[in-house]
Order: C-alpha cells, then structure tokens, then sequence
C-alpha cells in the first residue's frame, strides 16, 4: 500500500499510528514535498482483518514477542503463560527409564496426580531426577501406599 | 484525471505487510532449523486414533532419537495430544521463544490444551460480526507462531498432529521448508478409505510426500483366548497403501489403556526418518 499526494505525484510518508482501543485503527501520511497530510482510517472489520494476518501497518519498530498474536487474540485462560523461573530454581525433575515404566503401571485416572506428587517431592528436595528409589522414599515419607 | 500507479512510484510499500510475512516464513525456517524432520499426522475424518498414535510413537521414539521427540498439536479446535501425553502448563515465556511442555518421556510438547479454559471452545478477541472472515487466518496464524516461537530446541524428529480432513496438511506444508511428509492414518473400514484417499490426494497434491499409511483399530485382541479379531470390516489400510503406491506401516490392534505403540512400527518410522 502507498499513498501519493496528487497535487506533487509525490509518495506521502508514513508519520504516526493510532489504535485507540475501540477495534479501529489509524495512520497519519505526510507529503515530503508540499507537506499534506492525510490520515487513513480504519473500521474494526478492516483493522481485524489485518490483524489476523499477525502483520502491523507501517511496519514493526519492535521485534516481534513470542507467540505476540496468540497471546493477544486467543480468548485463553489466565495464567497459561508464566514468567521463566529465576537462575537459581531448578527445572522440572527428570524421570529415569525405570521410574517411566513404574509411572505407567498407575491406573491412568490418577497417573497425572501421582506424577506431579513426585514431581513436588523432588523439587522440593533439589532431586534431579526421580527413579524408583526416589519413589519408594516419597512413598514411605507422603504415605503414597499403593501409588 | 491521470495520476502515478503503484508501480509507477518507486518508494518502498508504507505498509510493510509484505515485508512483514516474509519475516514470518523466515522466522519459522529460523525455528526449525534444528530439527532434522518434520512430520504431519494426518487423517480424513476425526475419531481414527489419529492423536494416540502420534502420542503412543513420540513415546516409542522419543528413547531411539538421541536429539529427542516433539510433538506440535495442530487440532487447536479439539486438542488431546498433551493430555494424552500428560503434559501441563504454565508455558515459560522468555526473550528467545515460549518453553514447550515436556513430559516424562522427554517429549517436548505445545498445544492449544494449554492455552484454553477447561471444556471451553478455541475462540478470540474479535468484532462478533463476519467472524468468518478471519477466523482461518488466525487459526493459520497461531499454527505459524508455534512453529516459529516455541523453544523446540535441537530435535530429531518433530510430529505434528493434524485435525482432521486435508486443509492442515496443505497449509503447514506451505509453511514448513523441508517438511520430510506425511504419515496416513485410517481405519480398516470402506468410509474411512475414502476419506483418507482424499486427505492423501490434497496432500500429494500439494506436493508433500506420503511417507506410508497406518490401519489404526485393525480388530481386538480378544480378552479370553488372546486371538486378534476384527473390529470393523474392510481393508483399507492395505488399499490405501496400494493406491498411493506407499508402504502399509502398521495395521494396529486397538487396545485401550496403555500408550504404546508396536516396537516393529516405531522402527518402521524411524528408518524412515533416519
């Protein structure tokens, strides 16, 4: 898309962007030559329409954030998102091959709760990786008989 | 009145529109760059076990590729993927690309179950007119960014799971460079062999490469004498296979409960993306 200015044959340029919130969208043009300017304005269809190509009009100033359409359009719920854990906190516990197949005897309906019961147990003890040791002891100490 | 053309002016495009989409093709070749094969998973209708295969073989590889497994749940509308894989969030968001989900196997997993509240439909911030104007290119647009803004990391092999019928196969074909291809998933039935043989035609169609065909509920293994039995009439897996001129993989038994795949499948698969 360009804007010319009639009267010089000239391109307009690109000047300012304006969203004001209500789903419209604005964008200012200067001539270089004589010094018009024009504004183009938007209805909510059109600024949606271009909107959901993930593109901004007149260019990005900014890189683009992760996931920056997703995170703005998508009717999600909160909290989906978290800011990343500081240096010192570890990540999530590894599971050994042993430990996997132990976790898969779980009758399914409860898998997840049991997994992220371990998964606690480590992470609160600094354990890296969970393997059937581990399980034993977290079931002694959280009275997980049977899990 | 006569006045310049675009073309006519040699300015650059104000709008940027498309610079700006090139910018995003590059960033997801940019993302995918450590991933040595990127493979769809695609069927012709829903309810084939299209998800728990795809599941059930990142689970299979995930201890066979040194680089590891992802697993990019593609139905936003209807995800399954993470549950079945018992992944969860919150998603770590930082500077360089969203944390995907990771579950016990190691399998790196994103998927709209993250994003969306319990039992809600895939919906969003829009005019409540015309939404059916836009609502393909952001479904489109959301595929895209988690292709290009999640964190995969060096992988070896990426599944992507597709919702059903063709139009998710053609657009992320267009979307990823050096897509290795597509596995075909279907059910013994004639029903199931038509839908599929359409999906697998838009698909070859669109020049993605048909890596081979799964017959997925291909009978029960009976509970008592421990025979396989038929569950649905047909052969469709071997048809397929034949009118495509593809290798039949697998004929998979079904057997709910555990999340395994046969072992002789899972190599199959990966010789075909070793």
């Amino acid at each position: 898309m360009k804007f010319l200015c009639l009267d010089c044959h000239a391109a307009m340029e690109f000047v300012a962007r304006q969203e004001p919130g209500d789903g419209t969208f604005g964008a200012a043009f200067t001539c270089p030559n004589c010094g018009r300017s024009i504004a183009l304005l938007a209805n909510p269809m059109e600024t949606q329409l271009v909107g959901s190509l993930g593109v901004k009009i007149g260019g990005r100033t900014l890189d683009q954030p992760p996931l920056e359409l997703v995170r703005s359009k998508l009717l999600g719920k909160d909290g989906a998102f978290a800011s990343p854990a500081p240096a010192d906190q570890p990540g999530p516990p590894a599971w050994s091959a042993e430990a996997r197949d132990r976790l898969e005897r779980v009758p399914s309906f409860v898998r997840g709760m049991v997994k992220k019961l371990y998964a606690d147990y480590a992470r609160e003890r600094g354990i890296r990786e969970i393997t059937p040791e581990i399980m034993d002891r977290a079931r002694a100490e959280l009275g997980l008989e049977g899990m | 009145m006569s006045f310049p053309t675009y073309f006519d002016l040699p300015h650059a495009d104000r709008s940027g529109l498309a610079e700006q989409i090139a910018a995003q093709r590059r960033r997801v070749a940019e993302r995918l760059a450590t991933v040595r094969a990127v493979v769809l998973v695609m069927s012709g209708k829903g309810g084939v076990g299209k998800s728990y295969l795809t599941a059930g073989l990142a689970r299979g590889l995930a201890p066979l590729l040194p680089r590891g497994v992802g697993v990019l749940d593609a139905d936003l509308r209807s995800p399954t993927v993470a549950r079945l894989l018992e992944t969860e969030g919150p998603l770590a968001v930082l500077a360089d690309g969203v944390r995907p989900a990771v579950d016990a196997a190691g399998v790196k997993v994103m998927s709209t179950e993250f994003l969306l509240e319990e039992g809600h439909p895939l919906a969003w911030r829009e005019p409540a007119q015309d939404r059916f104007l836009w609502r393909g290119a952001l479904e489109v647009g959301a595929l895209r960014e988690f292709l290009s803004d999640v964190a995969w990391g060096q992988l070896d092999l990426l599944l992507v799971d597709l919702p059903p019928g063709a139009d998710g196969a053609v657009e992320l074909g267009a979307l990823i460079p050096d897509l290795a291809g597509a596995l075909a998933v279907t059910l013994p039935s004639e029903e199931s062999r038509r839908s599929v043989s359409r999906t697998m035609r838009a698909a070859a169609s669109a020049g993605i490469r048909l890596l081979g065909v799964i017959e997925n509920m291909s009978g029960y293994r009976c509970g008592r004498c421990g025979e396989l039995k038929p569950l649905f009439p047909g052969d469709a897996g071997a048809r397929l296979a034949q009118e495509f001129g593809v290798p039949l993989l697998g004929s998979v038994p079904f057997s709910p409960g555990r999340l395994t795949v046969d072992p002789a499948l899972t190599a199959r698969i990966l010789d075909l993306v070793a």
